[in-house]
C-alpha cells in the first residue's frame, strides 16, 4: 500500500475520530440488532455517567484506574514493548497496598501508611513486570507471552493467599480483614467536606488526584527528560539507539518497570480507596480495558485521561442503561470496548487510505484521481 | 491407587485435554504460518456460543458444529483481514477478538435466551454420546482392561478420539505435504515463498481457515461434550493454556499435543487433590497446581528447560516489495 502519507492533524486527530465512530457504529448496530434503540440507549448512558453529582463521581472512579492501567500499557509501548500484563501487575499492586496496610496500619499514622502502601503497591507491580521484562531483555523471552502467564499466576497466587493465609477464619466471603483506619484513602465526600462542600458518597476518592499527577509525570518523564528520550528512542528503534550508545536491555527493563509500578498503583484506587480490604475481585478486566485506553489515547497520556474518561463513562453509563432498559447489560460496554481495541487498534490504519482520499479530495477537488491501494498478493 | 482411580483419571485427563488439543493444533497451523494467535480465547468462546445457540434453536449435533466451525472461521478471517491484509498488529487484533467475545456471546444469549447470558441445555440427542458404550460395558468386570482401558480410553464420544487423530493428521500435513512444506516456509522467511511464486497472503489466510475450523471444534466440544448448555465466559483461560501448549511444545504438533496432556492431567489432579495431604510433602495448594502449566511454560521461555525457537516470521506482517 504505498497510499500518501496522511497530514499530522488527519493522522493525530481525524483518523482516531473515525476509527472510534466505526466502533460506535457497530456496538450501534449491536444495540439495534438485539431490539433496542440506540438513541434511547446514549441518552439514558449520557445521563447516567454525567448527570447527577453521583453518576459524575462513578464515572471518575472507573475513569482513574482506567488511567493507571491505560498509561502503563502506554510507557510499555513507547519502548517498543506491549504488556499484556496489566491485569496481573494490578493485582499485585493491589497485594502490595494490601499487605502492608493490614501489616503495619494499626500502627502508623495515615501520613506515613498511605504513601507507604502507594510506594508498596508500586513496588510489587513492579517486580511483577519486571520478570517478564528480564526474561524478554536477557533470556529472549517474548513478553507478550510472559505476561499473559503472569496475569494467571497472579491471579493465582491472590486466591492461594486469599484462602490459605488472608482469609477471616469464620467468615464465608474470601477476603481479609479490614484495614484500620489509617490505611484508608479518604473519600471525594470526605475531602470536599473538608473544604465545606457538599458531595454525594461515592466509590471516588482522592486516588483520582494521583492518577492526574501520575499522567503528568508520565507525560514529563516521556518527552522531557533525557531517560523518556532514550525510551522512546529504543521503542522507535532499538538498532538506532543502541548505536547511539543507549542500551536497549536497560530500557526493557526501564520501560517495564514503570509499567508495571503505574499499573500497580491501581491498588491505591480499588484497595485503599474503595474496599478497605483484599478481596478476590478488585481488577475484574481492567487491566484489559486499559490496552484500550491506550489505543484510544494513541499513548499520549492526555489522550489516555480523555479514553479514561470515555471509558469510565461507558462503564457508569452502561450500569445505568441495565438498570432502566430491559435486556441492556454491562455487557455490552465490554463489546464495544472489544470494537474499539480493534477498530481504533488491529484495523488503525484500514480506513486510512479512504481518509486521506477524503482529505485530499476536500483540498483540491480536481486532484482526486489518487490511485487506491492495489490488490494484496 | 486402585484401578478405578487410574481410569477415571486417564478418562479425565483425556476430557479436559480434548480441546486444548483442538485449540492448540489450531494456534500452531496459525503460528507456523508467522501468524500470532492470542485471540484462540476468544474464539473458542464464540464457538462455544455459536455451538450452544445452533444446538438448541436447531437441535441437530452436525448443524452446530458447523455453525460454531463457521463463525470461528469468520473470526479467523477477521484476524487475517486486520493483520494479513491491512498489516495491523496481530497481538493487538487477537486482544481485540478476546474482548469482543466475552461481550457479544453475553449480549447476544440474553437477547435470545434471557438466561442471563446462559443458552438452554442442549437436548441429550443434540450432545455427543460416548461412541462405544457397548465396548465398555462388555468389557466391565475384567481386570485392568475393564477400568483403565474400558472406562480410561474406551468411554469417550467421538470429538475426542477426533482430537487425538488430529494430532497425526496434523503433523502428516505439515511436514510430509507441499503444502505443510509452504505453510511452515511462509513462518520462517515469507520472501523466500514469494520468490518461488507462492502468495504468501493465500498461505496465511488458508492457515488461519483452519485454525478457525479446529477451533470450532474446541468451542463445540465445551457445550456439546463437556456442558450441556453455554455459559458467559465458560472457556476461563483454556484458550491461553493451549497457547501455553503450543509454546510448551515448541510449535511442534506432537509435542504440543503432549504438553496438552500433561496440562489436563494437572487439572484433573488439582481436583482431586483438594485437601489430601501427599506423603512426604504435605498438603500441596491447589492453586499451585493449577498455575503450573503457565509458570512450567515461563520455565520453559526463560531457556531453563531446553530452548524454544519461535517461527523466524512471527508476528511479522509481509510487505511485497514493488
Amino acid at each position: 500500500m504505498t497510499h500518501q502519507p496522511l497530514p499530522r492533524w488527519a493522522d493525530l486527530v481525524l483518523l482516531p475520530i473515525v476509527n472510534l465512530a466505526v466502533a460506535l457504529l457497530a456496538a450501534g448496530v449491536m444495540v439495534w440488532w438485539v431490539g433496542q434503540d440506540p438513541l434511547e440507549v446514549l441518552k439514558v448512558l449520557l445521563h447516567g455517567a454525567f448527570g447527577t453529582p453521583r453518576g459524575l463521581s462513578y464515572t471518575l472512579y472507573y475513569a482513574t484506574t482506567f488511567v493507571f492501567t491505560g498509561l502503563a500499557v502506554a510507557v510499555a509501548f513507547h519502548g517498543g514493548l506491549f504488556n499484556i500484563g496489566g491485569e496481573g501487575q494490578a493485582i499485585l499492586g493491589g497485594l502490595g497496598t494490601g499487605l502492608v496496610a493490614l501489616w503495619l496500619a494499626a500502627s502508623l499514622p495515615a501520613w506515613l501508611m498511605l504513601p507507604l502502601m502507594l510506594l508498596a503497591g508500586a513496588l510489587f507491580g513492579m517486580v511483577w513486570a519486571a520478570v517478564p521484562a528480564y526474561l524478554q531483555a536477557y533470556r529472549g523471552s517474548h513478553v507478550v507471552i510472559t505476561t499473559i502467564m503472569f496475569n494467571f499466576l497472579a491471579s493465582s497466587l491472590l486466591v492461594y493467599l486469599l484462602v490459605n493465609h488472608l482469609k477471616v477464619p469464620g467468615n464465608m466471603s474470601v477476603e481479609s480483614a479490614p484495614f484500620a483506619d489509617s490505611a484508608k484513602l479518604p473519600s471525594m465526600a470526605t475531602f470536599l467536606g473538608w473544604l465545606g462542600i457538599e458531595w454525594p458518597n461515592s466509590p471516588l476518592n482522592t486516588s483520582v488526584f494521583l492518577a492526574v499527577m501520575a499522567a503528568a509525570g508520565v507525560y514529563f518523564f516521556l518527552w522531557h527528560t533525557r531517560l523518556g528520550y532514550e525510551l522512546r528512542a529504543t521503542g522507535s528503534s532499538a538498532r538506532a539507539a543502541a548505536y547511539a550508545g543507549i542500551r536497549p536491555k536497560h530500557q526493557v527493563m526501564l520501560a517495564m518497570g514503570l509499567s508495571g509500578a503505574l499499573a500497580g498503583m491501581v491498588g491505591m484506587n480499588e484497595v485503599a480507596g474503595v474496599n478497605g480490604r483484599l478481596l478476590l475481585e478488585y481488577v475484574s478486566g481492567a487491566g484489559f480495558t486499559g490496552i484500550a485506553v491506550s489505543l484510544m489515547g494513541r499513548s499520549h497520556p492526555f489522550g489516555i485521561v480523555l479514553a479514561s474518561v470515555l471509558f469510565g463513562a461507558l462503564f457508569q453509563g452502561g450500569a445505568e442503561v441495565s438498570f432502566e432498559v430491559r435486556g441492556f447489560s454491562r455487557d455490552m460496554v465490554v463489546m464495544l470496548q472489544g470494537f474499539i481495541v480493534l477498530f481504533s487498534g488491529a484495523m488503525a490504519y484500514v480506513l486510512a487510505p479512504a481518509v486521506g482520499w477524503a482529505v485530499q479530495g476536500l483540498r483540491s477537488p480536481a486532484a482526486t484521481t489518487s490511485e487506491k491501494g492495489a490488490a494484496h498478493g | 491407587m486402585d484401578e478405578a482411580m487410574i481410569g477415571s483419571l486417564i478418562a479425565s485427563t483425556l476430557r479436559v485435554s480434548t480441546p486444548l488439543i483442538f485449540c492448540a493444533l489450531a494456534g500452531l497451523l496459525s503460528e507456523r504460518s508467522g501468524v500470532i494467535d492470542i485471540g484462540l480465547e476468544g474464539k473458542m468462546l464464540f464457538a462455544a456460543f455459536a455451538a450452544g445457540a445452533a444446538g438448541v434453536t436447531f437441535g441437530s449435533t452436525a448443524v452446530a458444529l458447523l455453525v460454531a466451525m463457521g463463525t470461528t472461521v469468520l473470526l479467523s478471517w477477521l484476524h487475517g483481514f486486520a493483520c494479513v491484509s491491512h498489516r495491523g498488529d496481530q497481538v493487538v487484533s487477537g486482544v481485540a477478538i478476546n474482548i469482543i467475545a466475552v461481550g457479544m456471546t453475553a449480549v447476544l444469549g440474553i437477547a435470545w435466551f434471557s438466561q442471563g447470558g446462559q443458552t438452554p441445555p442442549v437436548t441429550t440427542e443434540v450432545r455427543m454420546q460416548a461412541l462405544m458404550p457397548g465396548v465398555v460395558a462388555s468389557l466391565q468386570g475384567i481386570p485392568v482392561l475393564g477400568q483403565i482401558v474400558g472406562q480410561g480410553f474406551l468411554s469417550h464420544n467421538a470429538l475426542v478420539y477426533v482430537a487425538l487423530l488430529l494430532v497425526p493428521a496434523v503433523w502428516w500435513l505439515m511436514y510430509r505435504t507441499r503444502f505443510g512444506l509452504r505453510l511452515r516456509a511462509v513462518g520462517e522467511n515469507a520472501h523466500m515463498v514469494d520468490a518461488a511464486g507462492v502468495s504468501v497472503v493465500g498461505m496465511r489466510y488458508a492457515a488461519l481457515t483452519l485454525n478457525g475450523l479446529l477451533c470450532g471444534l474446541a468451542g463445540s466440544y465445551l457445550v456439546l461434550a463437556q456442558n450441556a448448555a453455554f455459559v458467559p465466559n465458560m472457556t476461563a483461560g483454556r484458550g491461553f493454556m493451549a497457547l501455553a501448549a503450543l509454546i510448551f511444545g515448541k510449535w511442534h504438533p506432537v509435542k504440543a499435543f503432549w504438553a496438552c496432556l500433561l496440562f489436563g492431567f494437572l487439572d484433573a489432579v488439582a481436583i482431586r487433590m483438594q485437601g489430601v495431604a501427599l506423603p512426604g510433602i504435605g498438603l500441596v495448594p491447589v492453586q499451585l497446581i493449577q498455575a503450573l502449566p503457565y509458570l512450567l511454560t515461563v520455565i520453559l521461555l526463560a531457556g531453563f528447560i531446553g530452548r524454544t525457537v519461535a517461527p523466524q516470521a512471527l508476528g511479522r506482517p509481509y510487505l511485497k516489495e514493488r
